[in-house]
């Protein structure tokens, strides 16, 4: 500091930094960029290594073996799934009875703010049926929670099938130190829910619901499961929760180590790991994986049912079986095993998960890239703003400098006063604010006005009130700028975010295709919101899309 | 207002042992053990016996107790007792030096599942519990508790060293002496519970050997730990108090009654066959009675049978008694009597199931967890169901809660049927930080057929670093909450049932069966605390000084400086010059 303390040398300093602003803050700017993307290169990650002593140690010999009984019996529940037009109540509460586990059931019913059409909902009713594992001479003060949905047509029968087999098998075991709770949700995620709510008696999402009657503690940790078919070639792991949350990296380590034992092809955003990292195609699908698990934290949903544990620190991953009709197969039996071997470990657990990485992103199962590492990419394009807010700071505190040297020029020209700041703030804001009340609340006069769908006049009033801010001024001098500021507007970013997120995942779109997703997005975007409590679309719309409009405000000034 | 509900003394399995020992001692004939018992020793008594109840969920509870008898003195002053018979020395030693009144200790390994299993002879919390009436001659209870608590630990191989008064309460109404005097003094009564205590073997081998024929001999020969901590629910218990020794009470007696509870799981040990016997259940047989044992016996739970299971070898002898409010009957095998053992010189009993029974409810159970997420407040919620379908009764909840939670008192609602539910007592006592827990004992009416909820908000506090239990991320414990009642009986309950009793008897209930004594205890409570990253202190100490060290520093240096151009010092010769001047009166030189 001895550096801006001596005036010469500051103003050397500050000169340096008005006159190079421009090339340093490019150069930070790529610097930034160029660090993240490095951050995919295989050499400059960390392997991945299992933290927590209680897991890593103490390898369990796993002796499931009723794989074939579980198939049969995803055959019985599929029958009884049909014949019940939907959740099989009670022929589920007699299989998870008989099998000597203590059976609860949850009613639970929502009224989504507008009809949902990915899944064709508005008024759902269901049940959750949960059945507790009492672990012998254990207090109920720990749980562990094995959940499979219930989903309508036939997916997932496998999964609530192995489910059971798998308490069946537990119950006959001896070494629980925690309860187990196995949990058959209906309505994917709003069941989760309901549940977790219900668990842990809060209401945070207007969710109407029956009390539990049965518990078993704070719940340690839980696994999601989702299985379609009866053989699978690969089991994919998904980590990313609510608002961006992720479990603790042991959880990942844990998945991944059960997996190399047991020989089971798993992958992560679906993507296979490649050993190739010295190539080109080896690298670029590095990075692929990572930027999609970037992309998927910041759309801010749950990705799975396991992502609505993580706000009541429940450390939670699903596992998702995935038939690519490949040579390659597993068994049911093989992913009872992993099951089991992953739930005695975490049996295991004397605390919590907490030793390994909580904010992590994941270029393969193997390795990973740690918050200390993905800072300095982020720290870099912050840093730009710092440069060029201290170039403003200095240009404005020049004429005030000149002035003290005697020369007294006439008035400066009077700067606009506050008021006339406060104007536009105030109206971007409301503006904001508009985005994100108008579009829920305003659907019924919509519908009545047009000939539109609930969710379509929701999606196309949050566009319209969106449009409509951007047409506040009227000054066509600066189209050019007009346009850039257009292309980097935030719904625009979603919409490139769609093409990219597409382009990731090899499922490329047209550019219909593409805007009909848009349009899912924003309505997806907004019932997360008012379902699970999601951040993005408040975020969206009362911060980042004012202070947008603001510069749009700036670019025609007069 | 200490004793709102009348709970002391009321113990029924006392009655029930009483009744059933009168009956079966007529035909008591041959007692092998008078002839091993020095004369002088004749009121000094060993009683042993095992309940066996197979329980509704195909689980099996087996239920010792062992009382011992000791006809001494106790309450005379500065009297030293020196000789010991059957009476363990350990305990007598104890009881004389800290002027104890009365023990009650019980490790318990599980939690008793009430909904399954009914109400257990004995209840008691998971983990250790401990309470103790002094005499009212001690000055310092305080001390006396605290050295008790060590000597207990030593004798018990317990952690019972970690009850300290951070979690030692005193119950106003909730504890009472089991035992004969009539103390409602409260300030000589001390509580405490430690639910992380984890019972094993090395808590049960001190146990035992507190018993006259130590493992050796009798129903003790059963208790091997291999296949008694292979089970659901473990739970071993010594309970100390004075009695009477005849109907008079001319003569005082201290009884010592070492209780062991255990319930085999079906699943864990049955393979899914419902069959049990004593050689399943402890992979041994019977073969004597403890020779010091003046009676030794094997009860049999055979209510639900022949319906539900049968049971081999039959005995002629039954028993009927009114248990928990109901009516059971009891298969009697007196192990004194060597045509129990028949042919083979060894008894094992064998139960097999035929069918499913519907178990009754439990009248009175209570379940306990946190509400809310994150680590700043919470809500613990308390439920108590009244299963009883037309009578409203009181019960008495004890909460003791440590400190680190500081419970928002003001928070406290109580209610039912979605109604509130004024309390007709409460006593509570705010906890001190590092000092004393809180307190909340409440009488509150249960309406019939009810669920009624209590509910208290709490904030976790920020503990010091050293406060941090070496597993801080495991979570902190809160004891069990305590549940006392009168419960209305069953028997009272059913006027409908005259098949096996005369008329007459039957249309007025009897007064001491119309209700029984039950305490439920709820499960302990995990809390989460917040808890600083404790592998990080070293990086963040490091980087805090240096940033403080570097940033503050010259920040603060920056900021509170004035910068101003230094005038340049004048030559040595100009100086003088201008000294010269000053004298002279003249302008100075610059």
């Amino acid at each position: 500091m001895g550096l801006l303390s001596d005036p010469n040398r500051r103003k050397a300093l500050t000169g340096l930094l008005t006159r190079l602003n421009t090339p340093i803050c490019i150069v930070c700017y790529l610097a930034g960029i160029v660090w993240f993307m490095g951050l995919a290169f295989e050499p400059f990650t960390l392997r991945t290594y299992m933290s927590e002593n209680a897991m890593g140690s103490t390898m369990v010999e796993e002796r499931f073996s009723s794989g074939e009984r579980a198939l049969s019996l995803a055959k019985e529940f599929d029958a009884h799934k049909r014949k019940a037009g939907g959740m099989p109540v009670e022929w589920l509460v007699k299989a998870m009875q008989s099998r000597g586990l203590e059976v609860f059931t949850q009613s639970f019913s929502r009224k989504l703010p507008f009809p949902d059409e990915n899944k064709e909902r508005y008024m759902v009713r269901g049940t959750n049926v949960y059945g507790i594992l009492r672990a012998p001479r254990a207090p109920r003060t720990e749980a562990l929670v094995i959940t499979a949905p219930c989903s309508p047509g036939n997916t997932n029968n496998q999964a609530v099938a192995l489910l059971l087999a798998l308490a069946q098998y537990f119950r006959n075991q001896i070494y629980w130190a925690k309860d187990i709770i196995f949990l058959v949700n209906e309505h994917d995620l709003i069941g989760t829910q309901a549940w977790l709510e219900g668990y842990h008696h809060t209401n945070i999402t207007g969710m109407e619901y029956s009390p539990l009657q049965g518990r078993a503690g704070s719940i340690q940790a839980a696994l999601s499961l989702e299985l379609s078919s009866d053989v699978i070639t690969s089991l994919d792991l998904v980590l990313e929760g609510l608002n961006g949350q992720l479990p603790n990296l042991d959880l990942a380590n844990l998945f991944y180590a059960f997996c190399q034992k047991l020989g089971v092809l798993c992958t992560i955003q679906g993507k296979l790991q490649r050993n190739d990292w010295d190539t080109a195609e080896g690298y670029t699908h590095a990075a692929q994986t990572m930027m999609l698990m970037v992309l998927k934290q910041a759309c801010g949903r749950s990705w799975g049912d396991h992502g609505l544990f993580l706000r009541y620190h429940i450390e939670a991953a699903s596992v998702r079986g995935i038939n690519s009709f490949r040579h390659y197969k597993t068994d049911a039996t093989t992913i009872g095993r992993l099951l089991e071997g992953m739930v005695r470990k975490l049996n295991n657990l004397l605390e919590r998960l907490h030793q390994s990485y909580f904010f992590y992103l994941l270029p393969s199962l193997s390795r990973f890239v740690s918050i200390g590492y993905y800072m300095p990419a982020f720290g870099l394009l912050a840093v730009i703003l710092l440069l060029r807010a201290l170039d403003l700071w200095v240009h404005l505190g020049a004429p005030a400098l000149a002035a003290v040297d005697g020369v007294t020029e006439a008035e400066q020209p009077s700067s606009p006063g506050v008021l006339t700041v406060l104007t536009p703030v105030v109206i971007s804001h409301l503006t904001g604010v508009a985005l994100y009340l108008l579009p829920v609340h305003l659907q019924e006069m919509a519908v009545e006005h047009f000939p539109v769908s609930e969710t379509e006049a929701v999606v196309l009033t949050a566009i319209a009130i969106y449009t409509a801010g951007l047409a506040l001024p009227h000054n066509t001098q600066r189209a050019l700028y007009a346009v850039v500021m257009v292309l980097l507007s935030p719904a625009f970013t979603i919409l490139y975010c769609v093409f990219i997120y597409q382009e990731l995942i090899e499922a490329p779109v047209s550019v219909s295709e593409g805007w009909m997703l848009f349009l899912s997005v924003i309505s997806q975007g907004i019932l997360d919101h008012a379902l699970y409590g999601s951040l993005v679309y408040p975020l969206l719309a009362l911060f980042i899309y004012p202070c947008w409009l603001m510069f749009w405000n700036i670019l025609f000034w007069n | 207002d200490s004793d709102p509900v009348g709970f002391d003394s009321l113990d029924l399995n006392e009655r029930r042992g009483r009744s059933t020992d009168a009956e079966l001692d007529r035909r008591d004939g041959t007692r092998t053990s008078e002839a091993l018992t020095p004369a002088a020793a004749a009121r000094d008594e060993f009683q042993e016996e095992l309940v066996i109840r197979p329980l509704h969920s195909g689980d099996i509870y087996a239920s010792f107790q062992f009382r011992t008898l000791w006809d001494t003195d106790f309450l005379q002053e500065g009297q030293k007792v020196s000789h010991y018979r059957l009476f363990p020395k350990s305990l007598g030693q104890v009881l004389s030096k800290f002027s104890v009144r009365e023990l009650h200790i019980s490790f318990t390994q599980g939690f008793w599942r009430t909904m399954q299993w009914g109400q257990p002879f004995i209840p008691s919390p998971p983990g250790a519990e401990l309470w103790v009436w002094f005499h009212d001659t001690v000055s310092d209870v305080d001390g006396n508790w605290k050295e008790l608590t060590n000597v207990l630990s030593g004798i018990f191989c317990a952690s019972l060293n970690f009850i300290d008064l951070t979690n030692t309460v005193q119950p106003s109404a909730s504890f009472k002496p089991l035992g004969l005097g009539n103390a409602t003094d409260h300030r000589f009564l001390r509580y405490a519970t430690l639910p992380r205590e984890i019972v094993c073997t090395e808590n049960l081998t001190p146990w035992k050997k507190l018993l006259p024929c130590g493992s050796k001999a009798g129903l003790a020969v059963l208790l091997k730990s291999e296949k008694l901590f292979h089970s659901s629910f473990h739970s071993q218990a010594v309970h100390i108090r004075p009695v009477c020794q005849d109907e008079q009470c001319t003569s005082k007696a201290w009884e010592l009654r070492q209780t062991l509870n255990v319930v085999f799981d079906l699943y864990t040990a049955g393979q899914g066959k419902k069959e049990w016997s004593l050689f399943k259940m402890f992979s041994r047989t019977l073969t004597e009675a403890c020779p010091l044992a003046t009676s030794s016996k094997v009860y049999v739970d055979i209510t639900d049978n022949p319906e539900l299971f049968e049971l081999s070898p039959a005995t002629p002898l039954l028993s009927q008694a009114v248990v928990l409010g109901d009516r059971r009957t009891y298969s009697v095998y007196d192990l004194s009597r060597a045509e129990t053992f028949g042919q083979l010189r060894s008894l094992n009993l064998l139960l097999r199931w035929k069918g499913d029974g519907e178990m009754l409810r439990p009248l009175l159970h209570a379940e306990r967890y946190v509400a809310g997420f994150g680590l700043q407040t919470g809500e613990i919620h308390t439920v108590i169901y009244n299963n009883h379908p037309y009578r409203a009764f009181p019960v008495l909840l004890m909460d003791s809660v440590p400190w680190y939670l500081q419970l928002y008192i003001h928070t406290l609602t109580v209610t039912s049927k979605s109604r509130d539910n004024k309390p007709s007592y409460i006593h509570y006592q705010p906890a001190k930080d590092r000092h004393r827990p809180h307190l909340l004992e409440m009488l509150i009416q249960l309406p019939p057929h009810s669920m009624t909820e209590v509910t208290v908000q709490f904030e976790r506090a920020l503990l010091k670093w050293t406060e941090y239990t070496p597993d801080p991320n495991h979570g902190f414990y809160v004891g069990s909450s305590v549940v006392s009642a009168l419960v209305p009986s069953m028997v009272a309950m059913n006027t409908n049932f005259t098949q096996d009793q005369p008329l007459f008897s039957s249309f007025v209930p009897v007064k001491e069966e119309s209700s029984y004594f039950v305490r439920v205890y709820t499960e302990p409570l995990l809390v989460n605390l917040p808890t600083p990253d404790f592998s990080m202190p070293y990086n963040v100490i490091c980087l805090t000084c240096t940033v403080v060290a570097v940033g503050y520093g010259s920040f603060y240096n920056l900021l509170t400086r004035t910068f101003q151009v230094d005038e340049p010092s004048l030559p040595l010769a100009k100086r003088l010059a201008n000294l010269i001047r000053r004298i002279r009166g003249v302008p100075l030189l610059t």
